[in-house]
């Protein structure tokens, strides 16, 4: 599937008829104001966000319809406007497709999604290959509006469609050893130009993992859509982890793999520079990146005179739903 | 007739020196142009402050190899263009600024105190932009004639502000560090050239000494 290369400069309001535009930041002052709620049904209905128009991504006809129905099933939403559909897919870190923010949408369109296998291993009663459609089969999808903070102090608002990580891992029957879960993206140098690349500061494949408590919680999903559309490859197609409450990089794409592990496994960006990331990379304004000020970011899109900066919120704005797992560790220590 | 070729050559040097000159706005028109018509991505501001950044430190790259490349290739005309490479080197590096400022942090003076301040990589580069300052200033004939040799030692400052351009380039690298090994080779190859030709110039004061 080649994406049709349109020039960028489509506005969002050329994508959606003005008044449905509208009509969506009406729907959004509407919804109460607060972190995140639980939408009623009654608006699950309202097709409310712009549509890719001609450049989408539509992935395997099978996965395809599972994402359409998926996409009626909001289950949860926050009252920010959405970062349109072009700076979602137009705007990635993922290395293995480049280092320049947009490298991933030119270099990754002929990334192959289909078909797709993913390895369970480790701890689990169930291991084995297993294809996507395996995967998905026993799960409904469902479309959850969040923020994704990434490390680098800018930040979207993204719709996604996934099912919930818990779901899945339970399947595989953990066993009573399964403390924490590990999670491998693809690594393919001939389809990657990223890793085939010798200046490279990441060790490839790209690895990352989630504490079982993590991994259950009901936040955490694994993200197959986006904005009622497969994924596009620059996104981490055909399978992605989505968990909103971290920076960016723990969501990691394109998987693989998934291990359970007694003890905390390896992390990609924590072997890459130790001091920088930590293995929980929680979103968190008290604790700044050497780097980067982790105190406020820029919700894109950010204009040149008026940046949107807004103030990034502990656990980023998710506090309500998951400080609990953290109860009585040092956040600074575990950074 | 002599008059005549003298004048071409002397037209021919003013057309140069223009086209020079306006070759080196080309970066910034090419990105003012980019950013009117949307092709900077979905994070413009950042692609300017980055592309301000990288053509402040091709500019300033640039000046330190005139000398070599006027010694080593005989091209004693690059010699004319070098305050004019230098003052766009600085001229880039405050543009560069102010987008941050700008773009980037919105003026909000709690948020430029602890950026300047707290952030390593950008402490070393407003001390490089410190540095490029009073050479920017002091570039003129006039000071020239009145430093005497004063302004070459003045002027050597212009390497230190070179490492710490790489230093704050070189504490950015993320996933890749290829682009960041191209430029350190680079100024290696300029600043070892200095110090070779320092080295012989002594060997030759020793040697001059002893014979
Ligand atoms: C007060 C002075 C300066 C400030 C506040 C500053 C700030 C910044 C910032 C915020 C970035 C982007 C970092 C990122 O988001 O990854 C950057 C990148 C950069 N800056 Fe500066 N800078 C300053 C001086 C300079 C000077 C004097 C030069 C060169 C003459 C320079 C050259 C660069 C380069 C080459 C980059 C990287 C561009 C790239 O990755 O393509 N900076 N600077």
């Amino acid at each position: 599937m080649m994406l049709i290369n349109k020039p960028p400069d489509i506005k969002s309001s050329e994508i959606t008829p003005e008044s449905v535009y509208r009509q969506r930041r009406l729907f959004m002052k509407s919804v109460a104001a607060g972190v995140a709620m639980l939408a009623s049904p009654s608006l699950l209905a309202i097709p409310n966000y712009p549509k890719p128009g001609d450049r989408h991504y539509p992935g395997p006809e099978w996965l395809q319809q599972m994402i359409r129905q998926g996409s009626n099933e909001r289950v949860f939403a926050t009252d920010e406007p959405m970062t349109p559909y072009v700076d979602v897919t137009g705007h990635n870190n993922f290395y293995e497709f480049g280092i320049g923010k947009r490298d991933p949408l030119e270099h990754a369109q002929e990334f192959r999604t289909d078909p797709w296998k993913v390895e369970i291993s480790g701890e689990v009663s169930k291991p084995g290959q297993y294809t996507l459609e395996d995967i998905l089969k026993p799960h409904t999808l469902e479309e959850r509006i969040y923020r994704l903070r990434c490390v680098e102090a800018w930040s979207m608002v993204i719709p996604w469609i996934g099912f919930p990580l818990g779901d899945l891992l339970k399947r595989f029957e953990p066993t009573g050893n399964a403390h924490y879960v590990e999670f491998v993206t693809l690594h393919d140098p001939e389809q990657m130009p990223g890793q085939r690349s010798s200046f490279s500061t990441i060790r490839w494949p790209y690895v990352e993992g989630l504490r079982m408590d993590e991994a259950m919680h009901p936040l955490t999903i694994m993200a197959v859509g986006v904005y009622g559309d497969a994924l596009p490859p620059q996104n981490g197609a055909p399978l992605r982890l989505v968990v909103p409450w971290k920076y960016g990089f723990k969501s990691i794409k394109s998987i693989v793999a998934i291990r359970f592990h007694e003890q905390m496994p390896d992390t990609s960006w924590n072997l890459a520079a130790p001091n920088e990331y930590g293995f929980y990379a929680n979103v968190n304004p008290q604790v700044n990146h050497p780097r980067w000020s982790q105190a406020t970011e820029r919700r894109l899109p950010s204009p040149f005179f008026n940046p949107n900066r807004i103030d990034t919120q502990l656990f980023n704005g998710y506090a309500e739903e998951v400080a609990s797992l953290y109860q009585g560790m040092d956040l600074r220590q575990w950074f | 007739m002599v008059l005549s070729i003298l004048s071409g050559q002397r037209w021919f040097g003013y057309l140069r020196w223009w086209l020079v000159f306006a070759g080196c706005l080309l970066p910034l028109g090419w990105m003012i142009w980019s950013a009117v018509n949307n092709r900077l991505g979905a994070d413009p501001a950042q692609e300017l402050v980055l592309l301000l950044g990288l053509w402040a430190m091709r500019f300033l790259w640039m000046t330190l190899a005139v000398t070599p490349l006027r010694q080593l290739l005989g091209w004693g005309w690059l010699q004319r263009f070098r305050r004019m490479l230098g003052l766009y080197a600085l001229f880039y590096a405050l543009l560069h600024l102010l987008a941050f400022l700008t773009f980037i942090l919105g003026w909000r003076a709690d948020l430029i105190l602890v950026e300047l301040s707290k952030r390593y990589y950008i402490v070393a580069g407003l001390a490089a932009l410190i540095l490029l300052i009073p050479l920017g200033i002091t570039s003129t004939q006039g000071f020239q004639r009145r430093l005497k040799k004063n302004w070459i030692r003045l002027h050597r400052l212009s390497y230190l502000a070179a490492v710490l351009v790489l230093v704050h380039y070189l504490m950015q690298i993320r996933a890749s560090y290829a682009e960041h090994l191209f430029y350190g080779m680079l100024l290696l190859l300029l600043l070892g050239y200095r110090v070779v030709k320092w080295q012989k110039k002594k060997n030759s004061k020793i040697s001059a000494t002893n014979g």
